[in-house]
């Protein structure tokens, strides 16, 4: 079953065409990564996934959502499918506890008791409860990304979104954000999408890489061929230029 | 000017009254007036953009006389007739609504962008991200300036002078007329209008303070 589903997509910015004849299914429990250079339109894609951004023509199927059918309400797909930012946008004026808890108690009406059950579960699960109680400006960068990991989680998702997770972190940081994305991606009914440059994750978790470049496709494949060989020329200089400077 | 308070104290007390209670009542409106008219700006809806963008500019950018004229003098003849008070107050209202509106929307553009887009994507309305995220840290960016927008209000409440609703303004004219003392009369009135105004000042002062 395909959790989302791109049929010629057409993103403009006005007049400038960010996203072109976009064709991508992926299907429930997959993990895809998308890479590509930096204004390719990997965030984008990514953003209209969720309905962040609109698109202008095309068909985009979320979770069974058409997304440009007017009766669409855009808020059963965001439910069930979460999003991870370059920059947490964890919420400045709650608590840790508080970021996790309010849109199960707002949005899925959970009951306090079990809202709070399932939340200090998640802390345990990324290694922060004993923060529970403080503000997201006296948490490290590593330490907010996973309280927004924790934070999409306690949503029971069909679906995450991750839009370059660890690019604004200092280099010890990102291994305890990629542990806890592995960890999810571990289970098979998440669907994930990863814009990433972390190549050694890719390669551990993906089952296919899609490599963007001036608002196209113009690769998608497993992620064996993909890291064995690149078939388009550009995704191979891309993959050589990032690996070479990961060493 | 201890004679002025003397001979007209009940007066002036009358006319401070009448300037607390439509600076109370215009303030509680404006406010939420403008705080609908901010967050109907920023709203993704273009029509309900344009609405509050034309309310905001119309009533920004008429003087406030001319706003309350309309309600004193033209309303009147064509609907029901309404007090100089009433008129003031709602021309007060209207007026100082527009400026609120900027102040808070201000306040919301203040707000990283991406406090709105966690919250969306978390599953949030477009409502409850505004509710309990982007409001609440919203707020805090506003007070100074809205504190402004107070002060104003209340100095613009003079306003009912011109429309006999009896205010302080309207006390002070009467009463300056009456024993020709118009200099004393009017730093009374000064007086009085600062026991308002500056206590309102330094409150916001210490609000802004305990936020930050
Ligand atoms: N809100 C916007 N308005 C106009 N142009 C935009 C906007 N967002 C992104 N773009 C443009 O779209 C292109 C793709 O951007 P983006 O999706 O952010 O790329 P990436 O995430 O791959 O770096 C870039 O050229 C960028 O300048
Ligand atoms: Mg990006």
């Amino acid at each position: 079953m395909p959790m989302i589903e791109f049929k010629n997509v057409q993103k403009y910015y006005n007049n400038f065409h960010a996203l072109k004849d976009i064709n991508l299914t992926i299907n429930d429990g997959e993990t895809v990564v998308l890479i590509g250079p930096s204004g390719s339109g990997k965030s984008t894609l990514i953003r209209t996934i969720n309905g962040l951004e609109d698109i202008q023509s095309g068909q985009l199927i979320v979770n069974g959502y058409d997304l440009l059918d007017k009766k669409t309400d855009i808020n059963k797909i965001r439910k069930d499918v979460g999003m991870v930012f370059q920059h947490f946008n964890l919420y400045a004026n709650k608590t840790i506890l508080e970021n996790i808890m309010l849109a199960p108690k707002i949005v899925l009406h959970r009951e306090d008791e079990e809202n709070k059950r399932i939340a200090m579960e998640l802390l345990e699960k990324v290694g922060l409860a004993s923060q529970a109680n403080k503000y997201p400006s006296q948490l490290s960068g590593g330490q907010q990304q996973r309280i927004a990991i924790a934070r999409s989680l306690a949503m029971k998702p069909k679906c995450l979104l991750f839009d370059e997770p660890t690019s604004a972190l200092d280099p010890e940081m990102i291994g305890d954000v990629l542990k806890v994305m592995k960890e999810i991606a571990e289970d098979s009914s998440m669907t994930m999408v990863v814009v990433t440059h972390e190549m050694g994750f890719a390669r551990e978790v993906a089952n296919r890489v899609v490599f963007m470049d001036q608002g196209t496709i113009l690769e998608d494949d497993s992620t064996e061929a993909f890291f064995k060989h690149p078939k388009n020329e550009r995704a191979s200089q891309f993959l050589n230029k990032i690996i070479s400077h990961e060493d | 000017m201890i004679e002025i308070f003397q001979n007209y104290g009940s007066d002036l007390l009358y006319g401070f009254g009448q300037t607390i209670l439509c600076s109370v009542i215009a303030l509680f409106f404006a406010l939420i007036l403008g705080s609908i008219f901010a967050i109907l700006e920023v709203m993704p809806n273009k029509l309900l953009q344009k609405i509050s963008k034309i309310y905001i500019e119309i009533f920004r950018n008429i003087p406030l006389l001319v706003i309350t004229m309309i309600f004193y003098v033209v309303v009147p003849m064509y609907f029901v007739k309404i007090s100089g008070f009433v008129a003031g107050t709602i021309g007060l209202t209207l007026y100082s609504s527009a400026f609120i509106a900027e102040t808070v929307r201000a306040g919301i553009l203040s707000v990283d962008k991406g406090q709105m887009e966690g919250a969306l994507s978390n599953g949030l309305t477009f409502k409850q991200s505004m509710r309990y995220i982007v409001l609440p840290q919203a707020f805090k960016y506003v007070i100074p300036p809205l504190g402004n927008q107070f002060v104003n209000l209340i100095k613009n409440s003079s306003i009912l002078a011109f429309v006999a609703g009896f205010d302080l303004m309207y006390e002070g004219n009467v009463i300056a007329a009456d024993s020709l003392k118009s200099i004393s009369t009017y730093m009374c009135i000064g007086v009085l209008y600062l026991i308002i105004t500056l206590p309102l000042s330094y409150y916001m002062q210490h609000l802004e303070r305990k936020l930050s």
